[in-house]
């Protein structure tokens, strides 16, 4: 979230699209409540099921699964055309009037630069054109057709009202309605929040649906603003710590890049990473990429990361691609991986295709399990019946199954989508010899350092300098971890400003990532984490809830990175001159020598109000970018493609090219694609607010409450395949089938979709073969093996089904 | 009014049923603590954050036991923490079972073996566990080991073992687990971010 969840309650209009907050969020979904009440807010839901979220909603429109991006291109398309958008933000801190590469153009489907074969772009007109210095032209009279906003809105001229309805099947007086109430929040003292989470996310469209949306909020004005801002949902309690972590296949800590093969050395490495600005004066924050770099690796190498040996550059792995999870599991399917480690993650159950799954796990010679609870992963290899048809004999992956403790019962801190990091303490020791994590990895690690030590081996340099600086080696602190995750300074540093004078002491934890040093005088494990544990202790266990602006921002409750800050953007939340866009959403405000307020600017401390530096910091120009240059996959406007199955089995803006051009697709899934005619309904996966993922299964009270598997289909399709409420049936892909239980309801209708009628069919996802429910199957069993073409993330919200009688 | 044990139960034998006396406000803490002594009175709270959707709701754990070397504490009542900013109290569906999570009879106690082709799960040691794993890591990592590509550029990287890494674990362990994969030289290391 660039925004947090008690700030959801000072929104005017909460949009809720692509999740279902009232069940998966139930207690920050109270907020979007609290806004109704407090601000009279319009709460508005677009899903295509009338889920629990629509049933306390406002307004409700049904939308085919995979179509949001129509939908929101359309909205776009009615803000510029009726000039409802706010525009004095849109043009100071938007790259709105900035020009664009004369080569760039989109045809049929396509940008330019497409490479069919490979399936990817060159993307080199996707930029800017520069002047004689190397900065983005601009033409603020925005006359020139090159412009940004002009280029967008003729992107976005074919999705009329008509073609909405058409792809969406969103009746044409719904989507006018949705286009109205997003308009009036272009007014300064006006603002929406949008409400999204994997619903949007699990597509192969799934970056891109999220881009328009944020594409909304930047002409709207709401970016920055109190009660506005993106607003992204996660899913489970620390997948925001991990990700801020970088444990992700090509990620370091703090939103850096693993270094890859083309970059041989550290200085190429940096030259490619640290920012070079495209407009003048900005702050272009990421030029200080160097200084956090090399402070992550004093963190890592300790005393061992040295000038002379590039801060240890060649101890880290270079990658020639990314493994994500689709790939490494495609690796694994050809036999091409040996080990595997699952640590409190369930790939059986949460991966797309079960059965390719399992077959991939079963050709592993080892595999090895870190997990509170007994998971599908841990028991893959045993035969289960229908839900797990496999023959243990034939299965030689050695596995092992290591007991670990829970949240109960360890300190540490974690991540909550509003980015605050909370720590919390253990309350009891766990069960029988379970460790925690870091006991477990130290143990495992220091056997086979040893191991290294007394017999040689590959490469042994970099396990050989690791820090490991830890009062007991075999126990890592969580204290110990989360100082290093802080850093500190390594030397004295001096104080510029006063000759004499310190900014810290040698040894002295950091107050923050101002202090960072390039020369290797600063350690930080993750830089964002920089003052969270500082000299005046453990700011993550802060319990202060005041609240003196009202708008929520509790300054001393617990901490949020990067540097406490409670808003991203927020000097976008005061015109360029200084004064609010809404004076009673004043978040920070100028006193004639710094900016100061009631959050923690997101701005240079002493730029004054007036200058040409612009708000988003981070970028390269400085502005909210409506065209995003390079940085996708797929283009740098939003289009609509098509799920990799389509119920239409076309599309309808440009038949030659249906599906996402740039996503990957490996040829044995290819092959598992269904077709429209053998699986002719729409399905989508979710989940329930009385379970929690598959973990919930395991603890009775939950297990009691929703104890059996069932799908969800409309009374008109109920009726046309003869399935009465309770039946059992059974529901097929092109990979597998599922039996359960089906709901017939009202809440999910058909659509009418480009001269046809769509069904959905709604998949419940939290059972399987093991747990305190009945059995059940895994509902991604029927996922297909496609992911977003920027994230790897599956399509698990769009797919096609068969279902019947079982 | 205060009563004593003694006073109470001649209350009772008096014709005033015990819950009366209870509603009046007349229990006496003493008798009640014969009877059956509140846990709350002697439990420990500790504070902690759901592990489940990522709203970080602020938890309060009662266990009992007091610390002590040889006594060990168990969490009997988990409830939201009424001052937290966002949850101000409240727990949802998911979380009002958090007690059942930590004692489900399918939390892992011991670590276990399945061996290739097996049919069972074996009970080992610690020891055993790490030094098996750690034998499959070095087998595995000698043989696999790249320290230079095809265009003799110097890469050092693992790729014939991956590691999925927890979406509830603490940050703690997740940069140990950092640390721990990409000192071995892995670039198969994921998150449930990813999906």
């Amino acid at each position: 979230m660039t925004n947090h969840w008690v700030d959801i309650k000072n929104a005017n209009l909460i949009v809720v699209m692509g999740g279902n907050a009232a069940e998966a969020h139930p207690v920050g979904f109270r907020w979007a409540i609290e806004a109704k009440t407090r601000n009279k807010a319009k709460l508005l839901v677009i899903d295509p099921r009338f889920t629990r979220t629509a049933s306390v909603a406002d307004f409700y429109a049904p939308i085919r699964t995979g179509t949001d991006i129509t939908l929101l291109s359309g909205v776009i398309r009615y803000l510029l055309e009726t000039g409802k958008y706010n525009k004095e933000y849109t043009l100071a801190y938007t790259n709105a009037a900035l020009l664009v590469h004369p080569d760039f153009k989109f045809e049929d489907g396509l940008f330019s630069g497409y490479d069919a074969e490979k399936r990817k772009y060159d993307k080199s007109t996707w930029a800017y054109q520069l002047d004689e210095k190397g900065m983005a032209k601009r033409d603020d009279t925005l006359s020139d057709p090159r412009c940004v906003i002009n280029l967008l809105k003729q992107h976005v001229s074919r999705y009329t009202a008509d073609v909405v309805a058409n792809i969406c099947g969103t009746p044409k007086e719904a989507f006018q309605a949705i286009c109205e109430h997003l308009a009036e929040t272009s007014a300064p003292d006006k603002t929406t929040s949008f409400l999204y989470a994997l619903g949007w996310t699990q597509h192969s469209i799934g970056a891109q649906n999220i881009r328009t949306m944020a594409m909304i909020q930047l002409l709207l004005g709401n970016m920055g603003m109190a009660g506005g801002g993106i607003n992204a949902l996660r899913g489970h309690s620390n997948i925001q710590g991990l990700t801020d972590l970088g444990l992700l296949s090509t990620s370091l800590p703090g939103y850096m890049t693993m270094p890859s093969e083309k970059e041989p050395s550290l200085q190429a490495y940096l030259d490619k990473y640290t920012s070079k600005p495209l407009a003048d004066g900005q702050m272009n924050y990421w030029q200080n990429y160097p200084k956090f770099f090399v402070s992550f690796m004093k963190a890592m190498w300790g005393d061992k990361a040295t000038a002379d040996n590039g801060w240890g550059y060649d101890w880290l792995p270079k990658w020639d691609k990314g493994y994500d999870v689709l790939q490494y599991f495609e690796l694994m399917h050809q036999g091409k991986v040996n080990g595997y480690f699952c640590q409190g993650f369930n790939p059986v159950a949460s991966f797309p295709n079960k059965n390719k799954i399992v077959e991939s796990l079963s050709r592993l010679k080892f595999l090895v399990i870190m997990d509170p609870l007994v998971t599908e992963t841990s028991t893959f290899w045993q035969n289960h019946g229908e839900q797990n048809d496999v023959d243990p004999a034939k299965i030689h992956t050695e596995v092992f199954r290591l007991p670990t403790t829970c949240f109960a019962e360890e300190d540490g801190s974690i991540v909550n989508s509003g980015r605050w990091l909370q720590w919390h303490w253990k309350g009891a020791e766990g069960p029988g010899q379970a460790l925690t994590d870091p006991q477990i990895l130290a143990g495992i690690f220091l056997k086979l350092k040893a191991m290294y030590a007394k017999e040689g081996g590959a490469f042994p340099d970099a396990i050989n300098s690791l820090s490991w600086a830890y009062g007991d080696p075999h126990e890592p602190k969580p204290e110990e971890l989360a100082k290093e995750l802080n850093g500190k300074a390594l030397a004295d540093l001096p104080d510029p400003k006063n000759p004499g004078q310190f900014l810290a002491k040698k040894g002295e934890l950091l107050p923050g990532f101002a202090l960072l040093q390039a020369d290797g005088s600063t350690a930080s494990g993750c830089w964002i984490f920089a003052g969270s544990w500082t000299q005046a202790g453990n700011q993550m266990a802060r319990r202060d809830n005041s609240d003196p602006s009202g708008l929520g921002n509790t300054l001393g409750w617990a901490w949020a990175w990067p540097a406490n800050r409670r808003i991203l953007y927020n000097r976008a939340s005061c015109k360029p001159d200084g004064t609010p866009w809404d004076k009673k959403r004043t978040l920070i405000k100028w006193n004639g020598e710094k900016w100061v307020g009631v959050d923690v600017p997101d701005f240079k401390a002493d730029e004054a109000p007036g200058s040409p530096m612009a708000p988003f910091i981070m970028q390269a120009e400085g502005l909210g970018r409506l065209f995003a240059l390079d940085k996708m996959a797929e283009g740098p406007f939003p289009e609509h493609y098509e799920p990799f199955e389509t119920p239409l089995g076309t599309n309808p803006l440009h038949p030659k090219v249906i599906s996402n051009p740039a996503a990957r697709l490996f040829k044995d899934d290819k092959a598992q694609l269904g077709q429209h005619q053998q699986f002719p309904y729409a399905a989508t996966t979710y989940r329930l607010t009385e379970h929690f993922h598959y973990w919930t299964k395991h603890a009775r009270l939950n297990a009691i409450i929703q104890p059996e598997q069932f799908v969800e289909i409309g009374e008109e399709l109920a009726r046309e395949k003869g399935i009465g409420h309770g039946d059992m049936v059974k529901v097929s892909s092109k990979r597998g089938y599922i039996k359960a239980k089906a709901v017939v309801t009202k809440r999910i209708k058909a659509l009418q979709v480009n001269g046809q009628s769509v069904h959905h069919i709604g998949v419940p996802i939290h059972w399987g073969f093991e747990g305190l429910t009945k059995k059940g199957f895994i509902a991604n069993t029927l996922t297909p093996f496609v992911g977003d073409a920027n994230t790897q993330t599956p399509e698990f919200k769009s797919f096609l089904v068969n279902i019947e009688k079982a | 009014m205060q009563v004593n044990r003694r006073q109470f139960f001649k209350l009772c034998a008096g014709g005033m049923a015990g819950s009366t006396i209870a509603t009046l406000g007349l229990l006496p803490e003493k008798a009640m603590a014969d009877v059956r002594s509140y846990k709350l009175l002697r439990a420990s709270e500790t504070r902690n954050t759901c592990p489940y959707c990522s709203v970080g709701c602020g938890i309060l754990m009662y266990s009992l036991g007091d610390g002590a070397k040889n006594a060990k504490s168990e969490i009997f009542h988990i409830e939201g923490d009424p001052d937290h900013p966002v949850n101000r109290g409240a727990l949802c569906p998911k979380g009002a079972g958090l007690v059942d999570f930590i004692h489900s009879p399918d939390r892992l106690k011991y670590p276990e073996v399945r061996e290739a082709g097996s049919n069972e799960w074996k009970r080992i040691s610690w020891d055993e566990a790490f030094s098996r794993i750690a034998k499959h890591i070095k087998q595995d990592r000698d043989a696999n080991f790249t320290e230079k590509n095809a265009d003799g550029v110097t890469v050092n990287r693992w790729l014939s073992t991956g590691f999925l890494a927890a979406s509830a674990s603490s940050n703690e362990a997740g940069w140990l687990t950092h640390k721990f994969t990409r000192s071995l030289g892995m670039l198969a290391v994921d998150n449930q971010a990813r999906v």
